[in-house]
């Protein structure tokens, strides 16, 4: 076990865990958040993802004491009371069907947008590609990331 | 509202009505606070039903709240799987009993709260469900009209409602609201019925011309927390002293359990106990990560079983074919079909085959179940959470009334949850330490031995008379399936099996019968049932997946009808609507003219031009590009489906571009949610179209993760999808068009569309399941495409 200091939506944590323990289990067990899942523990499906500097990572197979930066999750994303582009386009669109995978496609599909504002449907596609959704919602995902990436939001 | 915010924030306080009192909403209709009225029960009576009575079918006050400040709340004994049923059960509702929709909220799924309406299942909630929910809504407007005539001395005709305001039409200044005549108080009506779904007041529900919100597309309540993180699911759910559980399952199949090393995992951290019974072993650990490591270390001693509990997936069509049916049904005959071959011009024979698939759930299951004070309430996804609950008290040998479960929204399994395990063993080992208790499975576990939806192989013969007409159908399908799992049973569900449970009578399982309404003159229909060598504690279990039974046997009956039109050198859409057009008689709910209104909308909606298949002009460089149709009914809800597809002739790999769906389930409550549906059915059919398949040696299930069980993708998504809402009712204005079910129909002859796509792209036809790239390029290969 050890003190492990974590920065997570703007706050400072400090847990004490085995440091090896993955992130997901840290942040759902020890800091209240619910917005990163459990899908697989794999790094297969992408339920888990959450965004460190600026890339999408799988939580659920990153040891916690291998964290170097701020950890942003769903609950994140939202700025000044405001959701974020994507969370609005996936309202508009009515993207989630059980909705249990799409903590994944959104913080996927952030990570995705604020590398290349504008991708193309195959870059989106490819972007997406290793994000499941086992209610099989990709048709709508992807018109809302494009509602967002052709500034119709 | 949010319900379950309420119950979580509560949770701790198992007495219900402190959860009642703190909720703020008007519950007294399900306190045991002292009642008037016929179906009051005494005080002593009440005590006895114990704290988690059900609520009573025969009140008003169990379906409907009013509040205060006129707004209503909604008791729905359903669960919404992420269909967006909830909402519609709010828009039928809401017009029903006049009330803007925006002034209601819905609250389903919990056991002692709702009425047990059995949760989800066969697409029912809106098609059966909805009409004791648009009635209940109905009565209470009829007792609140009642009320107002009373109160103002006005017949209720010289009355006016709108937005749950009532006014005198002589003098509107004279108004009052729902909230002023009931809020706070308990409407005390008693309703008939024989029973559930029956249950019915005097008033009768509205004609469709008169339903505002119902033809309308509120957005899903349900989303906005879905996507901004606030939402709590079963998976969510934190108590106070809660520990945390995993399986130690058998590595083999019909393993038995000869020792468990406990010294292990003894000296672990946070270890707090081995659970054992039988051949069922659980590992408690009091922080999550420290149970998924005890639940690795935890040395086991297994013993193989004697013999082999299954063939090796390679050999499962062989070993079907080979089997003795367990239950074989007399063939359904008509006409005579033996003089229809004798006479044919022409005979086609085909066997098609269709592999184990799983329900693969995004998240594998998981529960929490807390035994606070005596009692026993489970946080569950559970779709079916009223069989949950009585099979947890049976199982625990607990009385009923004390034990409750929460439902709360989890991950789709698309019948995994209607015999949800983690439930029973969260709670069986929740009554063991007595503390609350979170089961969570692995993926392994998950993909290895969640409920399977059964393996299929059919063997058909068509015949067609000179003129190109189909003669004859003789249709063979033979299941793999015995031992079929039921809903929650405490005696099969896994952990019973695990710990020595054996039913004297296995289930017969089932075989299905293609469902469509052409006019083939001689048909025989012959279902069978077969069965694996290991049927209990086996990771081979089926269940029911997704239109039981009905994308496989679509799948052999629409590619057969499509091969049969091939053989006639005729265009498979004019090829089917021949034989629906062929007769006059139809059925009551007209399914044969809403058939062919379908088939209609889908071609013209494509730009179907008419020719036979394969396609003349597929090619372009190395992908091929084929259209194929299938259409079939589910219920009253018929369906035609078309897919165009591109076959890229180097990989193999089949990509589904564009598809065409044309759909009528009658009176349509929320388009754009029935929309999405139909989206997710018919990807979900592509899913098992191109990758699903269950794979095992003959000692354990093979394929354990998304590596191992692909699933669609982003790459795969189409780049168009249609859809047509078609009314193809003979009366479409009819004031009582009925709503039928559609979570599950688009699913149905995705994967025989898909089939017949490749066949018109390619000329060869795929009779196997899935159509993996590999598999594809062998076929294109072998016939020098």
């Amino acid at each position: 076990m050890a003190n492990i200091t974590l920065r997570v939506n703007g706050r400072s944590h400090t847990v004490n865990v085995e440091p090896s323990t993955p992130l997901l289990y840290i942040l759902r067990n020890d800091l209240g958040l619910q917005g990163p899942r459990f899908g697989c523990g794999l790094g297969q499906c992408g339920a888990c993802t959450v965004i460190i500097k600026g890339a999408a990572v799988r939580s659920c197979v990153t040891p916690t004491s291998s964290v170097k930066g701020e950890v942003t999750t769903l609950e994140g994303l939202a700025k000044d009371g405001k959701l974020h582009p994507l969370q609005q386009a996936w309202i508009e669109e009515q993207v989630p069907q059980c909705g249990f995978c799409q903590n994944g496609q959104i913080m996927t599909a952030k990570a995705l947008l604020d590398k290349n504002p504008h991708p193309t449907d195959e870059q989106i596609r490819e972007g997406m590609s290793r994000t499941l959704c086992r209610c099989m919602t990709y048709y709508r995902i992807q018109a809302a990331i494009k509602r967002v990436a052709g500034g119709n939001v | 509202m949010n319900i379950e915010k309420i119950l979580l924030e509560n949770s701790a306080s198992p007495s219900r009505r402190e959860f009642l009192k703190t909720s703020g909403m008007l519950v007294v209709g399900f306190s045991a606070a002292a009642v008037a009225g016929p179906f009051a029960p005494s005080a002593s009576a009440q005590a006895a039903r114990g704290l988690y009575p059900d609520p009573d079918f025969h009140q008003l006050d169990s379906w409907i709240v009013i509040h205060q400040d006129n707004t209503a709340t909604f008791f729905v004994g359903k669960t919404d799987c992420g269909q967006g049923t909830g909402t519609a059960f709010r828009q039928m509702m809401s017009d029903e009993l006049d009330i803007a929709f925006k002034d209601t909220t819905c609250v389903m799924g919990t056991t002692d709260i709702t009425v047990d309406q059995g949760g989800s299942g066969g697409s029912d909630a809106i098609q059966v469900d909805g009409w004791p929910m648009r009635r209940v809504a109905a009565e209470a407007r009829r007792v609140l009209l009642d009320m107002a005539s009373q109160r103002f001395g006005v017949p209720v005709a010289g009355l006016a409602v709108s937005n749950a305001v009532i006014t005198v039409n002589a003098d509107p200044s004279k108004r009052v609201t729902y909230g002023e005549l009931i809020g706070g108080k308990r409407f005390n009506v008693a309703l008939t019925g024989a029973n559930i779904d029956a249950t019915t007041g005097l008033a009768k529900v509205k004609p469709v011309q008169e339903l505002k919100m119902v033809g309308q597309s509120p957005q899903r309540y349900d989303i906005p927390p879905k996507v901004d993180g606030s939402a709590k699911w079963a998976a969510d759910v934190k108590l106070p002293g809660m520990v945390h559980a995993r399986n130690v399952k058998p590595p083999f199949a019909g393993a038995k359990l000869m020792s468990i090393d406990e010294s292990s995992v003894r000296n672990l951290p946070g270890f707090v106990k081995v659970v054992s019974k039988g051949n069922y072993v659980a590992v408690v650990c009091e922080r999550e990560e420290q149970a998924i490591a005890a639940a690795r270390q935890l040395k086991c001693n297994w013993q193989k079983p004697a013999t082999a509990p299954f063939p090796a997936s390679a050999d499962l069509f062989t070993y079907m074919r080979g089997a003795t049916p367990k239950s074989s049904q007399t063939p359904n005959t008509l006409g005579n079909v033996d003089t229809a071959f004798s006479g044919a011009a022409k005979i086609v024979e085909a066997e098609y085959e269709i592999p184990f698939q799983g329900h693969t759930a995004i998240s594998p299951a998981h529960a929490l179940a807390d035994p606070s004070n005596g009692q026993m309430t489970i946080y569950s996804n559970d779709m079916k959470s009223y069989g949950m609950r009585n099979g947890v008290a049976t199982f625990l040998g607990m009385p009923r009334e004390q034990v409750r479960v929460i439902w709360m929204e989890g991950p789709q399994g698309y019948g995994r949850t209607a015999a949800d395990d983690a439930g029973f063993e969260a709670a069986y080992i929740a009554k063991e330490l007595g503390r609350p208790v979170r089961m969570q499975w692995t993926r392994a576990e998950e993909q290895g031995w969640d409920t399977k939806g059964p393996a299929f192989t059919f063997k058909i013969r068509g015949a067609l008379d000179a003129q190109g007409n189909m003669t004859a159908l003789d249709y063979g399908a033979r299941s793999c399936d015995y031992n079929h799992l039921g809903y929650n049973e405490p005696d099969t569900v896994l952990i019973a099996q695990l710990m020595g449970q054996r039913r004297a009578m296995p289930a017969n399982g089932s075989s299905a019968f293609p469902n469509d309404m052409y006019a083939i003159p001689n048909r025989r229909t012959l279902l069978e049932v077969v069965g694996l060598p290991l049927i209990w504690e086996t990771p081979i279990r089926t269940g029911n997946l997704r239109d039981p039974n009905g994308p496989q046997s679509t799948f052999a009956a629409e590619s057969f009808i499509d091969e049969m039109a091939a053989a006639a050198k005729a265009d498979p859409v004019e090829f089917r609507m021949r034989m629906l057009t062929a007769n006059n008689a139809d059925d009551n709910g007209f399914r044969r003219a809403r058939s062919i209104a379908v088939l209609k909308a889908a071609a013209e909606k494509f730009g179907w031009q008419p020719r036979p298949a394969p396609n003349p002009a597929r090619r372009n460089g190395d992908i091929l590009t084929g259209r194929g149709v299938a259409y079939t009914y589910r219920n009253q809800t018929v369906v035609a489906e078309i897919a165009e597809v591109e076959v890229n002739r180097k990989t193999g790999r089949v990509w589904v571009k564009r598809l065409v769906c044309a759909h009528d389930c009658g009176l349509v409550i929320n388009p754009e949610g029935l929309r999405r549906t139909i989206e997710g059915g018919m990807l979900h059919s592509i899913s098992r179209a191109l990758y699903e398949e269950v794979a095992f040696d003959t000692e354990k299930v093979l394929s354990v993760d998304w590596a191992s069980h692909p699933s669609l993708t982003h790459m795969d998504t189409p780049a168009q999808i249609d859809i047509v809402m078609v009314n193809g009712d003979p009366n479409p204005n009819r004031p009582d068009l009925p709503h039928y079910g559609a979570g599950e129909t688009s699913c149905k002859p995705m994967i025989a569309a898909v089939a017949n796509a490749i066949f018109d792209a390619t000329g060869v036809r795929l009779r196997r399941v899935p159509f993996r790239k590999e598999r594809v390029l062998a076929a294109l290969n072998a016939a020098n495409v």
